[in-house]
């Protein structure tokens, strides 16, 4: 059940197009919230905010390092959502395939009658 | 093999790509003939849909009836919007979980690809918010069925 918890959070972080950038800039690599700010021209506590909200739904990890804090991205929190996404298309393409055997079946009268001509 | 795509585009719409081995006269039928929906639009198995409610023309209502014998089941409502035989269906529609989701405008098009079809879906959600819903609590089409499976299963 906390899974499931962590996926609504983390569907829901990424409807904000900051935290997408945020995510995207820590595709490239750990930052600081420091380093984060600068090229998004927020304030830190802002990006702080937005972070919390990313660590929150599983898809940002921090690191302790002296004083520094980096961010990075969590491996399993993305990975989860990946995970989702592919039993999705699973489930529709298991509707696909039965839909597959029956247009087979509905074809096939055609066919014989085009035989015949 | 897959040949299914599903993908998001832009915040609030949703993509579904499908190649069918059938003309796309079969294809628009088998989503718009009430008995023939009942046959594959189950989700997991051992969901069936005991009602199957379609009036297919503009304006016409649908509502789809899932159950897994074991006192489980959800509904989804809808009416159609436009309909081009045997081309392009547009509707709206919303899931009932028992409350219902906020609508989902949904267009289909069913293309000759070769000799078969590839059908396009494109979902769009009122806003990010609930596209970001949608597809973390399971989507349309029997998605919510493998979501209760999906749970008893963990």
């Amino acid at each position: 059940m906390k899974e499931q918890l962590n996926l609504d959070a983390a569907f829901s972080a990424l409807a904000d197009p900051t935290r997408r950038a945020i995510l995207a800039r820590l595709a490239k690599g750990e930052a600081t919230v420091l380093e984060l700010a600068e090229p998004f021209d927020m304030t830190q506590p802002a990006i702080s905010q937005h972070l919390k909200v990313l660590e929150n739904a599983g898809l940002v990890t921090r690191r302790v390092e002296g004083t520094r804090r980096p961010r990075r991205l969590s491996k399993a929190g993305i990975q989860a959502m990946d995970d989702w996404l592919a039993m999705l298309r699973k489930a529709l393409e298991r509707n696909y395939d039965r839909l597959d055997q029956l247009l087979a079946g509905m074809e096939e009268p055609k066919k014989k009658r085009g035989d015949k001509r | 093999m897959s040949k299914l795509t599903l993908k998001t585009e832009g915040d609030t719409h949703v993509i579904v790509t499908r190649r069918f081995n059938a003309s796309p006269e079969a294809v628009y039928r088998a989503h718009t003939d009430p008995e023939l929906i009942q046959k594959w639009l189950l989700g997991p198995e051992g969901w069936t849909m005991p009602v199957c409610i379609n009036e297919a023309k503009p304006g016409g209502k649908f509502r789809y009836e899932w159950a897994d014998g074991k006192g489980h089941g959800f509904y989804l409502t809808g009416e159609y919007v436009a309909l081009d035989p045997y081309s392009r269906i547009v509707h709206v529609e919303r899931m009932h979980l028992p409350d219902p989701t906020p609508d989902n405008h949904v267009e289909t098009r069913f293309d000759p690809d070769g000799a078969g079809t590839l059908m396009t879906i494109r979902m769009t959600l009122p806003d990010a918010q609930t596209r970001s819903a949608m597809l973390a609590t399971g989507m349309e089409h029997g998605m919510e069925a493998s979501y209760v499976r999906l749970e008893g299963m963990i």
